[in-house]
C-alpha cells in the first residue's frame, strides 16, 4: 500500500534536514561572512574558486547540499503555512512547496552541470 | 439549549506559550537556510558567469545589508542544529539488550560529526 | 491574623442556558498540602454544588482529572496550590476538546481514535492451547514497556497545537498505543495498524512540536513513539518500493 507518499517526503525532509544541520553554520560563515569581510585572502579569488568547484566530488558536494535542505524547507514549510493559518487544501500547499524544491534542484544541476 | 462548547483558536496560538514559540521559530529556520542556498547558487552561477560577474557578486555580499541577513542565517542555521541533534534521540532509538543507547551519546555522535566536518569544509575552502 | 485563603478562577458553561462561557471567582482557605482538584471539592462541597467535572483516584493514576490550570494541561489532583500560592489560579477544561459543562468535556472523539488503533495483540497463527503461554524476555518486554503506561489523560492531546487545528489529527496517546503493540513482540499486526498511521491525519501530521511529551504525567513520550513510527513507516516504504516482491 504505497499509496501515500509521506514517507517520501519525510525521508527527504530527514535526509536535508542532517545535511543543514551538519553543513549550514560552515557554509553561512564561509560565503557569507568570511568572504563578505575578506578575511579569507586568496582563498576566494576568482582562480581558486573556479578550480575548487570545478572539481566533480566539489559539484557533487554542491548539488546536495543545495538539493536536500531545499526539500526539508519545502517540507517543513508546508506544515508551517497551514499552522500560520492558511487554507488552501493541503495537495496546493504541497505542490507549491516541493514543486518550489524541485526548481530549485533542477537550476542547481543546471548550473553545476557547466562548470 | 445550546450543545458542546468549542473553544476557538486564534491563528496567534504559537505566540501563547514559550514552548510554542521557540518551536515556530525552530521551524522558521528551514526558511534563512533556504534564502542562504538560494544566495549560494547565484554565487556559483555568476562564477560560472566570468570574473566580472562574480567580483561584483562578491561586492554585493559584501554590503552591510547582506552581512546582516548571513549573520542572522548562521543564528537561525545553529538553532536549526541544535534542535535537530537534541532531538535525534528521539527518532534513532538504539537497544542494546534491554536498555536504550543514552540519548547524550547519540546527540554527541551528531556533534562530534558536525566538528569534523565543518573543520574539512573550512579546510578546503579556506587553505588558499 | 486571618486564615489564608486563594482564589480560583473557574470556567463555567451551562448549555441548558443559552448562555456564553464565562469566569467565576471562588475565594477558598488555603491548605499548603491542597493541591487544585481539594480546592474544587471544597468550592463544590461548601460553595457552589452545580459545578460540574471529573476525578476518580485523586493519586494520579485514573486519568480522570486533567484540567488546564493556568494554561498549563495537569491532572488536578497533582497540582498543588502552593505552586501557583498567593496568586490566583485559573482552571479551564481541558484545551482541544468540546466543553459539555462547566469542567467537562466531551471525550468521544477521543475514544474513537483508541479503537481505530487496533489497541489488541493481533496474531497472524494462535498458538495451540497445548503450547502453553506467549513467553517474553524482560529485553522484550523493555522494548514496549514505557508505551503500556499510558492513563488515557488526554494531557497530551490537549498540548498539541496539531490535534488544536487540526481535531481529525490521530493524535499522540493512540498512535503511543500503536506503538505499544507493534513493538509488543507477541503481536504480528503491524501491517493492519499501518494502514490507520500512515492514512491522512495519522502520523505523518505530527510536527514534532513535542508538548505532548512534555503533559505527560506517566513519562510514556509519545513524541518519540510517533517519530520512531514515522522512521519504521518510511524504512516499510523504501522496501516496498524497492523491493515490491517482497514477503507480507
Amino acid at each position: 500500500m504505497a499509496g501515500t507518499r509521506e514517507p517520501f517526503w519525510w525521508s527527504l525532509f530527514a535526509a536535508g534536514g542532517a545535511v543543514a544541520a551538519l553543513l549550514a553554520p560552515v557554509q553561512i560563515a564561509l560565503t557569507g561572512i568570511v568572504i563578505a569581510r575578506g578575511w579569507a585572502g586568496q582563498s576566494f579569488t576568482y582562480d581558486r574558486a573556479l578550480a575548487l568547484v570545478s572539481h566533480p566530488l566539489s559539484r557533487l558536494y554542491l548539488f546536495v547540499l543545495i538539493s536536500l535542505p531545499l526539500f526539508h524547507w519545502a517540507h517543513r514549510f508546508r506544515f508551517t503555512l497551514i499552522d500560520l493559518g492558511l487554507k488552501w487544501s493541503r495537495a496546493l500547499v504541497a505542490g507549491v512547496c516541493y514543486g518550489a524544491a524541485v526548481a530549485g534542484t533542477i537550476l542547481a544541476a543546471l548550473v553545476l552541470i557547466r562548470f | 439549549m445550546t450543545g458542546p462548547y468549542r473553544r476557538p483558536v486564534p491563528s496567534t496560538w504559537w505566540l501563547h506559550n514559550r514552548a510554542y514559540f521557540l518551536f515556530m521559530l525552530r521551524e522558521l529556520t528551514s526558511v534563512f537556510i533556504a534564502a542562504y542556498l538560494i544566495l549560494l547558487l547565484i554565487l556559483l552561477y555568476r562564477l560560472n558567469a566570468g570574473r566580472g560577474a562574480y567580483e561584483s557578486y562578491l561586492r554585493f555580499l559584501g554590503a552591510p545589508g547582506m552581512v546582516t541577513f548571513h549573520v542572522i542565517a548562521l543564528a537561525a542555521a545553529l538553532f536549526h542544529t541544535v534542535t535537530w541533534f537534541n532531538l535525534t534521540p528521539k527518532v534513532l532509538v538504539v537497544r542494546v539488550g534491554a536498555r536504550r543507547v543514552p540519548a547524550p551519546i547519540i546527540a554527541g555522535v551528531n556533534y562530534a560529526a558536525w566538528i569534523v566536518f565543518s573543520a574539512l569544509v573550512a579546510w578546503i575552502v579556506l587553505r588558499g | 491574623m486571618p486564615d489564608p485563603t486563594i482564589t480560583l478562577e473557574i470556567f463555567r458553561y451551562h448549555p441548558e442556558q443559552n448562555e456564553t462561557p464565562s469566569f467565576r471567582r471562588y475565594e477558598i482557605p488555603y491548605r499548603e498540602d491542597w493541591v487544585v482538584l481539594d480546592a474544587i471539592n471544597y468550592i463544590k462541597d461548601h460553595i457552589d454544588g452545580t459545578l460540574a467535572y471529573r476525578w476518580s483516584c485523586r493519586m494520579g493514576v485514573c486519568g480522570s482529572c486533567g484540567m488546564m490550570i493556568n494554561g498549563t494541561p495537569r491532572l488536578s489532583c497533582a497540582a498543588f496550590l502552593r505552586e501557583y500560592y498567593p496568586n490566583p489560579v485559573r482552571v479551564e477544561p481541558l484545551a482541544n476538546f468540546p466543553v459539555e459543562r462547566d469542567l467537562v468535556i466531551a471525550l468521544d472523539d477521543f475514544m474513537h481514535k483508541l479503537r481505530e488503533v487496533n489497541p489488541w495483540l493481533i496474531r497472524a497463527h494462535e498458538q495451540p492451547l497445548s503450547d502453553g503461554e506467549y513467553r517474553q524476555t524482560p529485553d522484550e518486554v523493555a522494548a514496549y514497556k514505557q508505551y503500556s503506561m499510558c492513563i488515557n489523560c488526554m494531557l497530551c492531546y490537549a498540548a498539541c497545537p496539531v490535534y488544536a487545528l487540526e481535531p481529525r489529527f490521530l493524535g499522540p496517546a493512540a498512535i503511543a498505543l500503536a506503538q505499544r503493540y507493534n513493538l509488543d513482540s507477541r503481536d504480528q499486526g503491524r501491517s493492519q495498524r499501518e494502514a490507520v498511521l500512515s492514512s491522512e491525519d495519522g502520523i505523518w501530521d505530527c510536527t514534532l512540536v513535542g508538548e505532548c511529551t512534555v503533559a505527560c504525567p506517566e513519562h510514556v513520550d509519545p513524541a518519540g513513539a510517533i517519530q520512531r513510527a514515522k522512521l519504521a513507516s518510511m524504512i516499510d516504504w523504501y522496501k516496498r518500493v524497492l523491493m515490491p516482491w517482497g514477503g507480507r
